[in-house]
C-alpha cells in the first residue's frame, strides 16, 4: 500500500479513472455503441438501428470476414509449425546458435510491416515464383509477419522445458518421433495455444502489409473497414469492426479453453 | 550421454529447413528491396535513387514527423503507463485484476480502431463538435485536431500505452512491497517512496517497453492512414504512397531502407536492453 489515508485513496483513484476510462474503455464503447446508431452528432447516438449489421454481415463484408479467418488460420498454421520447428532446433543448439536463430526469427518484428509488404510484392511479382495478385501473398506475408511471435512464445516455453522428461522416455526406448509427438510437444501445448491465439489476433488486425497486397478479390476485414471509413460511411465500418473484435475474442476464448483443458494433465 | 542422442531435434541439420523458408520468404524479398532501391527506373545500378529521395521535401518533412511523433508518443506512453501501472500494483482496488485482464484483451485488437473510436470522439461531425455546438450554438465546433499530428500521437499514446504497462506490472509484482512499508514507517511520503524505491526497481522495465514503444510508433502505419489526413505523412505512410499511389518502387526501397535502418538499430537496443533488465 502506497497510500494509507482514506482521502488519499480515493483521490489517487478518481485520478486512474480519469485517465484510464476517457482513454481505454471509451474508445471501444464508441465503436460499439456507434454500430447501432444512424446518427451521432451530440453527447449521445442516436437512431438504433441494426442495419450496420445487415451490411457488416452480407455480400462484401461477409466475403472479408470469411478471407480474414481462413488468411488468419492458415498464417497461424504455418506460423506455428515453422516458428515450433525453428524454437524446436534452436532449444538444442548451443549458445551462440541459439542467440543467431533468435536473432534471424525476431527479425520480421523490427522491420515494419508496410516494408515487409513492400519486400513480398517485389519478390513475387517477378519470376520465379508469381504470386501478385492471388490469395497466396497475403497469406504468405501474414506468416512472415507472425511467426516471430510463434517462435519466441514457443521458444521460451523450450528453453524451461525440463529436459528429464524426453531422456526418461528416450532411455525407455521411445523412438525420436515418439519422444517428440508423446512427450515434448504435449508439455509445450499451453506455449503452443497462447502462440496459436496471438498469430491470429495479430493476423486478423493485420493492415499495414495487407494494404501494400491485397489483391481485389481477397480484401481481409481491416481493408473492408479502412475503404467503408474512407469513403465516409463510418457506422457501416464500426459495426464491420464490432464483428473483427468480435470473431477474434471468440477464437481468443476458445483458444484459451483449450489452455486450461491441457493444464489439468 | 547415449540417450541424449536419441531424445531427438539435436544438431544444427535441424534448424536448416526453419531457416530456409525464412530466407526464401522473407530475407531474400529484403535483398531485392535493398537491390531496386539502387536501381533507377533509367536502368543501370547508382544512388540516384538515393539522392533524389534525400533531396525530396516531403521525404524530409516525413522523416521528421515520424521522429517527433514516436518520441512524443513514447514520452507520453512512459508517463502514463507508470501513473496507472502504479495506481494498478501498489493502491489496489476492487477490480484491478479485471483492469489488468482487460489491458491484454485490448492489445490484441488493431491499432486502427482508436483513430475509428477518435473519428466519432472528436471528428469534424463528431460527439464533442456536437455538444459544443449545441452548448454554445457557434456554427462550427472547436475540435479539428485529429487531421493533425496530435491526433496521431493521441492515438498512438492510447494504442500503446498498454505494451509500456505490461513489463511495468510483471515488474512491480516482483517488489517486494516490505520495502514500501520500511520506507513509510521510515517517514517517506508517497512521492518519495515512487522516486527512491520503486523508481529504480521499475528502471529496466521502462527502458524495456519505451524501447519496444519506441520501434512500433515508428513503423506505425493503420493510425496515420485511418485518420487520413494528407498534412501527416510517415517514413511507412510514405513507402506506402511511392509504392502503391505513384508506382515509384526504387523511391519506396529507398524510404523502406531507410525504414529499416533505422527501426532494426533501435530493435537490436531494445534487445541488449532488455537482456540486461532480464525481460
Amino acid at each position: 500500500m502506497l497510500v494509507h489515508s482514506r482521502t488519499g485513496k480515493w483521490a489517487t483513484w478518481a485520478v486512474f479513472l480519469l485517465l484510464f476510462v476517457p482513454l481505454f474503455a471509451v474508445p471501444l464503447l464508441v465503436v460499439l455503441a456507434a454500430s447501432f446508431a444512424t446518427n451521432w452528432s451530440g453527447a449521445f447516438p442516436s437512431g438504433p438501428t441494426l442495419d450496420h449489421y445487415d451490411a457488416a454481415t452480407a455480400g462484401d463484408s461477409l466475403q472479408a470476414l470469411t478471407t480474414s479467418l481462413v488468411t488468419a488460420v492458415t498464417a497461424s498454421l504455418a506460423a506455428l509449425t515453422i516458428g515450433t520447428w525453428a524454437a524446436l532446433a534452436a532449444a538444442s543448439l548451443g549458445r551462440r546458435g541459439k542467440r543467431f536463430l533468435d536473432a534471424l526469427f525476431m527479425l520480421p518484428v523490427a522491420v515494419p510491416s508496410v516494408v515487409v509488404g513492400l519486400a513480398v510484392l517485389v519478390a513475387f511479382s517477378q519470376p520465379p515464383v508469381l504470386l501478385n495478385g492471388t490469395r497466396w501473398i497475403v497469406i504468405l506475408a501474414h506468416t512472415v509477419l507472425v511467426t516471430a511471435f510463434a517462435y519466441t512464445s514457443v521458444s521460451a516455453a523450450a528453453v524451461r522445458l525440463d529436459p528429464m522428461y524426453a531422456q526418461a522416455a528416450a532411455s525407455l526406448g521411445a523412438r525420436p518421433s515418439y519422444v517428440l509427438l508423446r512427450v515434448r510437444l504435449p508439455l509445450l501445448l499451453p506455449s503452443l495455444t497462447a502462440a496459436a491465439g496471438l498469430c491470429f489476433a495479430l493476423s486478423m488486425g493485420e493492415l499495414s502489409a495487407t494494404m501494400m497486397l491485397y489483391p481485389p478479390d481477397w480484401t481481409p476485414l481491416p481493408v473492408q473497414i479502412f475503404a467503408a471509413t474512407d469513403r465516409g460511411s463510418l457506422f457501416t465500418g464500426a459495426a464491420v469492426a464490432v464483428v473483427l473484435m468480435a470473431a477474434t475474442l471468440l477464437v481468443l476464448f476458445a483458444v484459451s479453453r483449450i489452455r486450461t483443458r491441457a493444464s489439468y494433465r | 550421454m547415449p540417450t541424449k542422442a536419441r531424445t531427438g531435434w539435436k544438431g544444427p541439420a535441424w534448424a536448416l529447413p526453419p531457416v530456409a523458408v525464412l530466407a526464401v520468404v522473407f530475407l531474400y524479398p529484403l535483398l531485392l528491396v535493398v537491390q531496386q532501391s539502387f536501381s533507377p527506373d533509367e536502368g543501370g545500378t547508382s544512388l540516384a535513387p538515393y539522392a533524389d529521395v534525400f533531396a525530396s521535401a516531403s521525404f524530409r518533412s516525413a522523416l521528421t514527423t515520424t521522429v517527433w511523433l514516436a518520441a512524443g508518443s513514447t514520452v507520453g506512453c512512459l508517463v502514463l503507463g507508470f501513473v496507472l501501472a502504479l495506481v494498478i500494483a501498489f493502491v489496489p482496488f476492487p477490480g484491478a485484476k479485471a483492469v489488468a485482464r482487460f489491458v491484454d484483451v485490448f492489445l490484441s485488437f488493431p491499432s486502427f480502431l482508436i483513430t475509428l473510436a477518435l473519428l466519432f470522439i472528436y471528428g469534424n461531425a463528431g460527439m464533442a463538435n456536437g455538444v459544443w455546438t449545441g452548448v454554445t450554438g457557434a456554427a462550427d465546433g472547436p475540435f479539428h485536431f485529429l487531421t493533425t499530428p496530435w491526433g496521431v500521437l493521441l492515438a498512438e499514446i492510447t494504442y500503446f500505452t498498454p505494451f509500456v504497462m505490461r513489463p511495468l506490472l510483471a515488474a512491480f509484482s516482483q517488489l517486494d512491497t516490505a520495502q514500501l512499508e520500511v520506507a513509510s514507517s521510515l517517514g517517506a511520503g508517497p512521492a518519495r517512496i515512487v522516486r527512491q524505491v520503486i523508481l529504480p526497481e521499475a528502471l529496466p522495465a521502462l527502458l524495456a517497453g519505451g524501447s519496444l514503444v519506441l520501434v512500433m510508433c515508428l513503423n506505425e502505419f493503420g493510425i496515420v492512414l485511418f485518420t487520413g489526413a494528407k498534412g501527416v505523412t510517415t517514413l511507412p505512410m510514405l513507402v506506402y504512397s511511392k509504392a502503391i499511389l505513384e508506382s515509384d518502387y526504387p523511391a519506396a526501397c529507398v524510404v523502406a531502407v531507410v525504414n529499416i535502418a533505422i527501426s532494426v538499430g533501435l530493435y537490436s537496443l531494445y534487445r541488449a536492453v532488455s537482456r540486461r533488465a532480464g525481460a
